[in-house]
């Protein structure tokens, strides 16, 4: 069977705007296979291989080692530590932000004194250099800190961040309490498209502020709650700083050890690249079983 | 067309981008005998750093076809790093002088490193300017990758100051034993003179073990290295005994369990380190120093310590060899050594340092204390797999030593465990 098919003057306009389409998007499809698809592609490749890291010019064998190095990953009861760090800060890390970041934006979008000083001290911290944000941490929480002078006798033993039950939870607050500006800001875009006709309707049926807040506030900025989700989930999967530097490297006993953290450790510190890249494919498919059961928990009932 | 284009961009961009990772490595045949200028790295110690400019510029003066350019190894965690990323980049300088021994079996994997023992005099030359404490730096194919240069040999500085304010006497201090190290310590904590009686960092990165365990183990097992005969040593008597005392300092708030961000002795806060030479000029401004060595446990050993020695490297990034090899033997000359004792008063790797070098010990008696200690130091094992050995480690110290979550003997029962299984990996690498 053929078709005929006429190309018309409107058809061959369109062709003409694809191709200028596909023009300027060209330069980016390289950058996205260039700084992104080849490294991710290589990073498998590493994974099935022994592989380390040589001088150039040099010929060193990569022999195929199959799911070796996934075993090694599997098996190492560090990596399973870091894995279960990283569910810690999220039960912790997700609601606290979204809840956090859903009521402050709600608050600063309502017509209050002070609104412009407000949204800025809270998008402060976000815009900080970690390192400088870690000293803040550090005097409030260090086992001679502030809150432990406060406390006295009642202070935990060990001190927060060396305490093994407690430093993940410490970096849990402080990366919301870091990021929490980032997604007030992300609320507030999205309470403006929140009709006022909507809470003009609640409040003629007679519903409080409470109830208005849960019946037209949370549903109305339900696609930005999936999107602060999916973004705090990939942020705690790609925690390195803060456990490298408010717990000194991954804390007592790996208790504040990430994936991530154990990467750099592995790859770099220790030499074994392949080890580390088997651990990274781990991880995007860990991001991306947790990024869609997020996105299918936060979108029910659309 | 359009999509013709598409992929002929594509495939410029990534044969450029391989192009751009593969810089080929020089012939070593052709480099071996090949003369002309050469870069060298120092560390970014001050007084390193000034000593390395005065070596470059003599040899330069009556060099002047085969210049050196000599600067401070690039920004990193640890120099290790930095060297590490600039052999898998092919731009390591011709000659680093600050390579620790524990990365030298890395580089040597990454095909980083010149066999020194290639040159023709290359055995000879280390092994009389060394003497007998050269054996510890071959490497598992007998050959040396490294010259053994300069020693830090560990020992315990105290603050004098903090020692008078706790009540004790700071020209005699009681630091010999075990017993009388944690009686000191006591001391000094509860009379608030200090906040600590010793600070080392308590965490999990694999060399802190050469600040805290690695010495009191040298001192206390006359000697022995962490591994030796393709044996992991440290599950003995020494091993437990050195366990139990440092975890005595950390349950007893002698030792905090959190790193300080800083220098703990130079702020004040901790009475003692363990710290090499490099220190006495350092602290010399702001604490008075005294110098003891590190307790053992009857307090009639302690003739040992960790060398904490930095080697000069050669790496395979050179292209004119034999030039760094003259300039590595010109740095490491009776001369040059003595230059750089003066200047940075760290121990050059050579026998009678005090009886060579007598002017300088005189002049500087605080550093003979360490000289004599140079003596009779103990080195990280050169084998294959050394960082993953004291990772293992580490991770064990922590755990059962630092924080107290397993006993000390089940911790060094299972670092040693670890080891000897790492140990049959490297050594069988099918």
């Amino acid at each position: 069977m053929t078709m005929n098919l006429r190309v018309t003057p409107a058809s061959r306009h369109g062709r003409a705007r694809s191709r200028t389409g596909q023009l300027f998007v060209t330069p980016y499809v390289l950058f996205l296979l260039a700084v992104f698809a080849v490294p991710l592609g290589y990073t498998v490749w590493i994974s099935f291989h022994r592989f380390y890291f040589t001088a150039p010019g040099t010929h060193v064998d990569s022999p195929w080692v199959g799911l070796s190095n996934y075993r090694d990953v599997f098996t190492d009861p560090v990596v399973g530590r870091a894995f279960l760090n990283i569910v810690i800060f999220l039960v912790i890390n997700v609601p606290l932000t979204v809840v956090l970041s859903l009521v402050l934006a709600s608050a600063l979008n309502a017509k209050i004194r002070f609104r412009a000083f407000f949204r800025a001290a809270y998008y402060l911290p976000y815009i900080t250099a970690s390192v400088a944000l870690v000293a803040v941490w550090q005097f409030l929480f260090g086992s001679d800190g502030f809150v432990n002078h406060l406390l006295g006798s009642h202070a935990p033993d060990p001190s927060w961040l060396v305490n093994s039950d407690l430093a993940m939870p410490m970096i849990a607050f402080f990366v919301t309490w870091k990021q929490l500006g980032f997604f007030v800001m992300l609320y507030l875009a999205a309470l403006q498209n929140v009709g006022k006709e909507l809470y003009e309707a609640a409040s003629v049926d007679g519903a409080g502020r409470v109830r208005q807040f849960l019946s037209v506030t949370v549903p109305g900025v339900r696609p930005a709650t999936t999107l602060v989700v999916i973004y705090a989930v990939i942020t705690g999967a790609n925690l390195f700083s803060e456990p490298y530097l408010l717990t000194g490297g991954g804390g007592p006993d790996h208790a504040s050890a990430s994936p991530v953290l154990l990467m750099y450790q592995k790859g770099i510190e220790q030499g074994h690249p392949d080890f580390a890249a088997a651990l990274g494919v781990v991880l995007v498919g860990f991001v991306l079983v947790i990024s869609l059961a997020a996105r299918k928990l936060t979108e029910r009932g659309n | 067309m359009l999509r013709r284009t598409a992929y002929s961009l594509l495939v410029l961009a990534l044969a450029g981008t391989a192009t751009a990772c593969g810089k080929a490595a020089p012939d070593p045949a052709e480099a071996a005998t090949a003369r002309g200028p050469i870069k060298i790295w120092l560390s970014n110690n001050a007084q390193e750093v000034a000593w390395g400019k005065d070596m470059v510029a003599a040899w330069n003066r009556s060099h002047p076809k085969e210049r050196v350019t000599a600067q401070q190894i690039p920004a990193g965690k640890t120099s290790e790093e930095a060297i590490s990323a600039s052999i898998i980049a092919g731009t390591s300088a011709c000659l680093v002088f600050n390579t620790a021994p524990a990365s030298v079996p890395t580089f040597e994997k990454q095909n980083g490193l010149v066999a020194l023992s290639d040159f023709p005099d290359g055995n000879a030359y280390i092994e009389k300017r060394g003497g007998g404490l050269t054996g510890q730096y071959r490497s598992a194919d007998g050959k040396f990758h490294q010259l053994p240069w300069k020693s830090n040999p560990v020992m315990i500085l105290y603050n004098k100051k903090i020692f008078r304010k706790a009540g004790l006497d700071p020209e005699h201090p009681k630091l010999a034993t075990y017993s009388q190290f944690l009686e000191t310590s006591r001391r000094l904590v509860r009379s608030g003179a200090a906040k600590a009686a010793i600070w080392p960092a308590p965490s999990s990165e694999f060399f802190q073990s050469w600040n805290d365990f690695y010495p009191a183990f040298a001192a206390q097992s006359g000697g022995k290295q962490l591994v030796e005969d393709g044996k992991p040593q440290f599950d003995s008597s020494a091993g437990r005994q050195v366990a139990s005392f440092w975890r005595q300092l950390y349950a007893q708030k002698l030792a905090p369990q959190e790193a300080y961000p800083g220098d703990a002795l130079n702020d004040g806060k901790a009475a003692m380190a363990t710290v090499g030479p490099w220190a006495v000029s350092a602290y010399k401004d702001s604490v008075d120093i005294g110098v003891v060595p590190v307790p053992t446990a009857d307090g009639t050993g302690g003739t040992y310590s960790f060398s904490d020695e930095k080697s000069a490297a050669m790496f395979s990034s050179c292209e004119n060899r034999a030039t760094a090899w003259d300039v590595l033997k010109f740095a490491t000359s009776v001369e040059q050594d003595g230059r750089f004792l003066d200047a940075t008063g760290q121990m050059p790797m050579r026998e009678d340092l005090t009886g060579r070098y007598a002017d300088f010990f005189a002049r500087k008696p605080t550093y003979k204390a360490f000289a004599r200690q140079a003596e009779r130091v103990v080195e990280v094992p050169n084998v294959p797999g050394s960082v993953d050995i004291w990772q293992a480690f580490r991770d064990e110290w922590t755990k059962s030593v630092v924080f107290g979550r397993q006993s000390t003997d089940e911790g060094l029962r299972k670092a040693s465990a670890e080891i000897t299984d790492l140990l049959q990996e490297y050594g069988d690498p099918s």
